[in-house]
C-alpha cells in the first residue's frame, strides 16, 4: 500500500493536480476569510469554511476523477492486478494520497484562526471542530469521487458525473422542499430510485438476474409497506435526502454543536464508498 | 511449476477459453502458439490473476491464484500485451515503484532495479520520459518490470508486436537470454517466431489446446508423410510401370497429357531422399527422362494453419493432435530474414 500511496502522490505532484487543487481550496478560504473575518469583522472563522463548503463539489471530482478511470484508460490496471497487493490495498493508498492532498492545504487554514486570534476575539474551538468537520466532509466526498471514478475509464465523465452528485447532494436539502411528502409521492419516487438502483447492480455485475432479483425485492418491499405500514412513508423521501446531505451535516458544526452522529456518518459514507470501489474494481476480473 | 486445470472462460456468452489444461515444467521458454482471439491472452491474464476463470485452476508452485494470489503473484512477473506503462515517469521511477509494490526495499530494490535495467538494455533512456520512447523501448521497461522481485516464471504477452525487425530481433534474444534463468512463456502468433525461441510450444485455438510439444517433436509426430511430385517424358501407363517398380511408394495422382505424365506420390514416412534415388535408378534404367522431380513435406505451418482454422467443435484432443513446421504465417519474419542477411545492428531507440 506505501508503495501505491507513494506513486500516486508523486503523480498528483508531477502533474498539475496537486497545485490547482490546493490553490483553488486556498483561493476560496481566502476570499471568504476576507469577506466574513476581515471586511464585515465577524470573528467567526467557521462562517468562512461554511462558505467555501460548495466549492469542495467542483474541485473534489477534479481532483478525483483519473485516480482510477485513468488507469483503465491506460491500461496499467492490468499491472495493478498482477502485482501481488490486493484490490483494498490499492484503493486504500490511492485514497490516502488523495486525503493527504486535502489535508495540506487544510494545514495551511489551520494558522488563520491563530493568526486572527492576534487581532481579536476567535473562538477556537468551533473554529476547529470546522475544519476537523471540513476535512471529514472532504474525505467523504473524495471516497464518493474515488467511487464514480472506479466506473468510468473517461476522465471527463468521472469530473461530469461527480460534480453532478455532489451539487445534487449539496441542493438536495433545499430540492426536498419541493419533494412531495405524501404517502404515494413519496412511495412512486422510492421505485424510481429502486429501479435506479437495479439499474446501477447491472451496470456494476452486469449481472441481469441479479439485478431483476434486487428490483422485485424492492418493488415487493415498497409494496407490503404501502400496503401494511403506508404511514412510514409519509415525508421519508424528503427526510432521506436531507439526511443524507453531506453538506448539511456539516453545517452543524458551523452552528458550533459537535455532532458524533455526523462524524459517525461521515467515517461510513467513507467506508461505503471504498467498499464499492474496492468492488468496482474487482467486478472487472469477472466480467 | 504451473497447473492449469479445466480452465474455462466465459465473456458473457461468449466462450474465450474451453476446458483448457496444461502443466509447465521449471525452467525453459514455452511457446504460447495461436492465431489472434484464440484466447492465448485471456489465459495468461488468467494465470497471472488479472482475470478470474468461470471454471477451473491455476497453480503456480504449488499456490492457487485465487485462493493465495499473493504468494502466487510473487512468482510471476508479467508483460500483458499492452505494456502498462505511465507515459509521464522515466524508467526508472517506474521500476522503482513496480519494485516497491512487489516488497523490495533499500538494497535489495537497488541491486534488482540495476539489474533489470542491465538485462533489458535501457541503461541510456533510464532519465527518458517512458512517453518519449520508442516502442521497443517501452517494451523493454516492461521486460523489465516482470524481472523485478526475481520472479521464477516471467509472462510475455506477444512482446514483438508492432515491432520493427530489428527491435524483434533484440527481444527474443533477450527472451533467450531470460529462459537460461527463468521460466518464461511468452505467447504469439507467429509460428517461426516460437520455433526460433521455443523449448517447448503449447497450440491453442478456439480457446482450446489442440498441440504441445517440443517443435522436433512435433514436426516428427504430427508432420504429414512426404509427398513426391514427379514429371516424366513418358505418357502415364509406361510412367506408372517404372514408379511401381520402386518399393515403397504409392500414387495419389496420376494425369498425362502429350507424351509427358504427371504424378504425385506418397513416399511414407521413410527418407524422402532414398525414396528420389531409387526413382531416378528406375527412370535411369528404363531410359525415360525426369523433366522435374520436388519432394514435399508438408509443414509445421501447414498443419498449424489446419489446426487453427478449423472450428472449435471438430478439433483433435492435445493427446492425439497433429502437427505442424517452419516458415512465418505473416510477414515479420521475411523482414528480419532480409535484416539479418543485410546485418544491420540496429538501435531501436525513437
Amino acid at each position: 500500500m506505501t508503495a501505491i500511496l507513494k506513486h500516486e502522490l508523486r503523480a498528483h505532484f508531477h502533474s498539475l493536480t496537486a497545485w490547482v487543487f490546493g490553490a483553488f481550496l486556498l483561493c476560496f478560504v481566502g476570499i471568504g476569510a476576507l469577506q466574513y473575518n476581515l471586511k464585515a469583522a465577524v470573528s467567526n472563522f467557521e462562517y468562512v469554511l461554511g462558505y467555501c463548503a460548495i466549492i469542495l463539489a467542483i474541485i473534489v471530482p477534479l481532483l478525483t476523477m483519473r485516480t482510477i478511470a485513468e488507469e483503465r484508460r491506460q491500461k496499467t490496471d492490468q499491472l495493478i492486478y498482477s502485482l501481488p497487493v490486493t484490490t483494498t490495498q490499492v484503493v486504500l493508498g490511492k485514497y490516502l494520497a488523495l486525503l493527504i492532498l486535502f489535508a495540506i492545504p487544510l494545514l495551511i487554514v489551520c494558522l488563520y484562526p491563530l493568526i486572527f486570534a492576534q487581532y481579536g476575539d476567535v473562538y477556537l474551538p468551533t473554529a476547529y471542530g470546522s475544519i476537523g468537520a471540513f476535512f471529514l466532509m472532504g474525505a467523504a466526498l473524495i471516497a464518493l469521487g474515488v467511487f464514480i471514478s472506479s466506473l468510468t475509464e473517461n476522465q471527463g465523465f468521472a469530473a461530469g458525473l461527480g460534480v453532478a452528485v455532489m451539487l445534487f447532494n449539496y441542493y438536495s436539502v433545499s430540492l426536498s422542499e419541493y419533494v412531495s411528502r405524501t404517502t404515494v409521492g413519496s412511495g412512486a419516487a422510492l421505485a424510481v430510485l429502486a429501479v435506479l438502483l437495479c439499474l446501477l447492480i447491472w451496470y456494476m455485475t452486469k449481472n441481469a438476474n441479479l439485478a431483476y432479483g434486487a428490483a422485485v425485492v424492492l418493488i415487493l418491499g415498497l409494496s407490503g409497506v404501502l400496503y401494511f405500514k403506508p404511514e412510514l412513508l409519509e415525508g421519508l423521501l424528503p427526510g432521506i435526502m436531507e439526511k443524507l446531505s453531506f453538506f448539511e451535516r456539516f453545517y452543524t458544526f458551523v452552528d458550533g454543536v459537535f455532532d458524533l452522529t455526523s462524524v459517525i456518518f461521515y467515517l461510513t459514507a467513507i467506508v461505503f464508498f471504498l467498499f464499492l470501489s474496492v468492488q468496482s474494481l474487482e467486478k472487472r476480473r469477472y466480467n | 511449476m504451473i497447473t492449469v486445470s479445466h480452465l474455462t472462460k466465459y465473456y458473457g456468452r461468449h466462450l474465450a477459453v474451453s476446458d483448457l489444461s496444461f502443466e509447465i515444467g521449471e525452467g525453459h521458454v514455452y511457446g504460447f502458439l495461436g492465431p489472434n482471439g484464440a484466447g492465448k491472452s485471456t489465459t495468461m491474464n488468467i494465470m497471472t490473476g488479472c482475470l478470474s476463470a468461470t471454471e477451473g485452476s491455476v497453480s503456480i508452485d504449488g499456490h492457487d491464484i485465487f485462493e493465495e494470489p499473493k504468494a502466487a503473484k510473487k512468482l510471476i512477473g508479467y508483460l500483458p500485451e499492452q505494456p502498462p506503462l505511465y507515459p509521464g515517469e522515466t524508467p526508472e521511477e517506474y521500476l522503482h515503484f513496480v519494485g516497491q509494490a512487489k516488497g523490495l526495499r533499500g538494497e535489495r530494490l537497488r541491486a534488482e532495479l540495476e539489474a533489470a535495467i542491465e538485462a533489458t538494455g535501457i541503461e541510456p533512456v533510464r532519465h527518458k520520459r517512458i512517453g518519449a520512447l520508442s516502442k521497443g523501448f517501452r517494451q523493454r521497461v516492461g521486460i523489465a518490470q516482470a524481472l523485478l522481485g526475481d520472479p521464477r516464471v516471467i509472462i510475455l504477452d506477444e512482446p514483438t508486436v508492432g515491432l520493427d525487425p530489428l527491435q524483434i530481433l533484440e527481444i527474443r534474444d533477450l527472451i533467450r537470454r531470460l529462459g537460461r534463468t527463468h521460466t518464461v512463456i511468452f505467447s504469439s502468433h507467429i509460428l517461426s517466431e516460437v520455433q526460433t525461441v521455443c523449448d517447448r510450444i503449447l497450440i491453442i485455438a478456439h480457446g482450446r489446446l489442440v498441440a504441445q510439444g517440443k517443435p522436433e517433436e512435433l514436426e516428427r509426430e504430427l508432420a504429414g508423410e512426404t509427398e513426391i511430385r514427379l514429371i516424366a517424358d513418358a505418357d502415364d501407363l509406361t510412367a506408372a510401370k517404372i514408379v511401381a517398380s520402386v518399393e515403397g511408394l504409392h500414387a495419389l495422382e496420376v494425369t498425362g497429357e502429350g507424351g509427358v505424365s504427371t504424378f504425385r506420390l506418397a513416399a511414407g514416412d521413410g527418407d524422402p531422399h532414398a525414396m528420389t534415388r531409387a526413382l531416378f535408378g528406375a527412370f535411369a534404367k528404363a531410359d525415360t527422362a525426369i523433366l522435374e522431380m520436388s519432394v514435399k513435406k508438408a509443414t509445421l505451418e501447414d498443419v498449424f494453419l489446419e489446426l487453427t482454422e478449423k472450428d472449435g467443435s471438430g478439433l483433435p484432443a492435445p493427446e492425439d493432435s497433429i502437427a505442424e513446421d517452419s516458415a512465418p504465417v505473416d510477414g515479420a519474419a521475411e523482414e528480419i530474414k532480409e535484416s539479418e542477411a543485410t546485418g544491420h545492428d540496429g538501435d531501436p531507440e525513437a
